[in-house]
């Protein structure tokens, strides 16, 4: 259980840290917060020749209220995140979100951005981030791109990320005023990973019904998944008993037929699903403004 | 024009220097080498467990500049020019236990001791946060750290004892 052999650089600049991740790019890997990373390398599931480690980089190091967005850079620790007051009122959403991940010591080290990187189908910033429709930037010595969440993950631990490209920041999309949210999990054990999880911000109309409703969850299939058909069912409605019945049905045929394991059966996430996705809109609803 | 820096290169081995319980080392490095393993192995600071080495039982956690976090899950490189408190610098000087390594004495917060370490660790960075926690809370904040000997009802109670002694201790500073 220790981690093999590699090469190591720290670099302080994001253009050299782009370099170096350029110079070997197929075998070079990029260290922030370490907590699934070292994992990974201690049970040598991940051996790479070279580590850049960015948490030197303090040009990653913010938390910035853009055009409709909050902008997380590449440093930025997850308990930061749920310590900053900006955060804490403009997007309460995402500090409730964190504080399900992991526990409080992974928190003080892992990253938001890492998180999103690393994309883990069972873990919560993938899935918040697909709820809100929300984007990364890339960036390369050849220059930067925008990724849209639809597009960025695209498989278990895998994401749209090429060769030589770095996450350097997370865009979450801020909510309406008057919009409800919620984040539910159920895990066996606090701070595992959890079975499934959802994500659910609802748009109220002037007359009460929902205009709009973004759901997405974790743990249901190889990639985060946003809950279309759940949205569909529950826009338009007050979100009474037939709509949310209508929504769990919908939700649990979102659950794909591999997520079977040894932690829980296909038709046991499906159920739970179901019930988690009544409990999440309604809470999400009770949330909403007026 | 900026002046021209070195770029930087990719390195096996590394100098560094870090604060351990108030004492400074300056030590060459593997890159590999885990924080845990160099506290261990260099410093024989053999306070700090090593149990999962993947981040789930809690047994290596240490204060990183005053936070808790896993020392299994960092390199050593990590914490130059760190400060890192490990159980070993808990007790005062003159070798009485921390208020928190008494209360867990008293209480009967520890069977076979080996998940004690990170547990004192994550309990001394949770009352720095939260002085007055509820059982609910504690058993939250504890919820990295696995113990499977003691049970955790005496832990918590320890952690209560640990809370009011250290509250009566600060108002006396006060």
């Amino acid at each position: 259980m220790k981690p093999p052999r590699f090469h190591y650089c720290a670099p302080h600049m994001l253009d050299e840290a782009l370099v170096l991740l350029d110079q070997n790019s197929e075998d070079t890997k990029v260290l922030a917060g370490g907590q699934s990373f070292v994992p990974l390398l201690n049970m040598r599931l991940a051996a790479p020749t070279y580590i850049v480690d960015i948490n030197h980089i303090a040009e990653l190091h913010y938390i910035e209220q853009e055009d409709g967005y909050l902008a997380i850079g590449a440093t930025v620790r997850q308990r930061q995140v749920e310590r900053s007051t900006l955060v804490q009122e403009k997007h309460p959403l995402l500090i409730e979100v964190i504080k399900h991940i992991g526990h409080m010591q992974i928190r003080n080290r892992g990253t938001v951005v890492g998180s999103i990187a690393h994309a883990d189908p069972a873990a919560e910033l993938p899935a918040l981030l697909t709820c809100l429709k929300g984007e990364v930037l890339v960036q390369s010595v050849h220059g930067e791109r925008v990724i849209k969440a639809e597009e960025f993950f695209t498989g278990y631990l895998s994401t749209a990320l090429e060769a030589g490209e770095m996450l350097t920041e997370v865009r979450f999309p801020l909510i309406a005023p008057q919009a409800g949210w919620a984040f539910m999990e159920f895990a066996r054990r606090s701070g595992d990973y959890a079975l499934v999880g959802a994500a659910a911000v609802l748009t109220p109309t002037a007359d009460e019904s929902c205009m709009s409703a973004h759901i997405a969850y974790l743990g249901i299939a190889g990639i985060p998944v946003r809950g279309q058909t759940v949205e569909d069912a529950v826009t338009g409605t007050t979100l009474d008993e037939p709509a949310l019945n209508g929504a769990a049905e919908a939700a649990s045929m979102l659950v794909s037929d591999d997520m079977g394991d040894v932690h829980a059966t296909v038709e046991y996430r499906r159920v739970l699903t179901g019930e988690l996705t009544k409990r999440v809109l309604k809470a999400a609803w009770e949330r909403r403004g007026h | 024009m900026q002046e021209q820096e070195e770029a930087p290169v990719f390195i096996e081995e590394c100098d560094i220097a870090v604060t351990v319980n108030g004492r400074h080392y300056e030590q060459r490095v593997p890159v590999r080498l885990l924080l845990s393993d160099f506290l261990r192995h260099e410093l024989h600071h053999t306070g700090t467990h090593v149990g999962c080495e993947h981040g789930v039982c809690g047994c290596c956690t240490v204060l990183l500049n005053g936070e808790a976090v896993r020392s299994c899950l960092m390199f050593a490189v990590q914490a130059d020019g760190m400060v890192v408190t490990t159980i070993e610098g808990m007790a005062g000087t003159n070798s009485d236990l921390h208020p928190i390594q008494q209360a867990f004495q008293e209480k009967h917060g520890l069977q076979c001791g080996f998940c004690t370490p990170g547990i004192i660790m994550t309990v001394h960075a949770m009352l720095h946060e939260n002085s007055n926690p509820s059982d609910e809370e504690i058993r939250h904040e504890l919820s990295g750290n696995i113990c499977r000997c003691t049970g955790y009802q005496n832990i918590v109670e320890a952690v209560k004892l640990a809370a009011e002694r250290l509250r009566v201790q600060q108002m006396e500073v006060q």
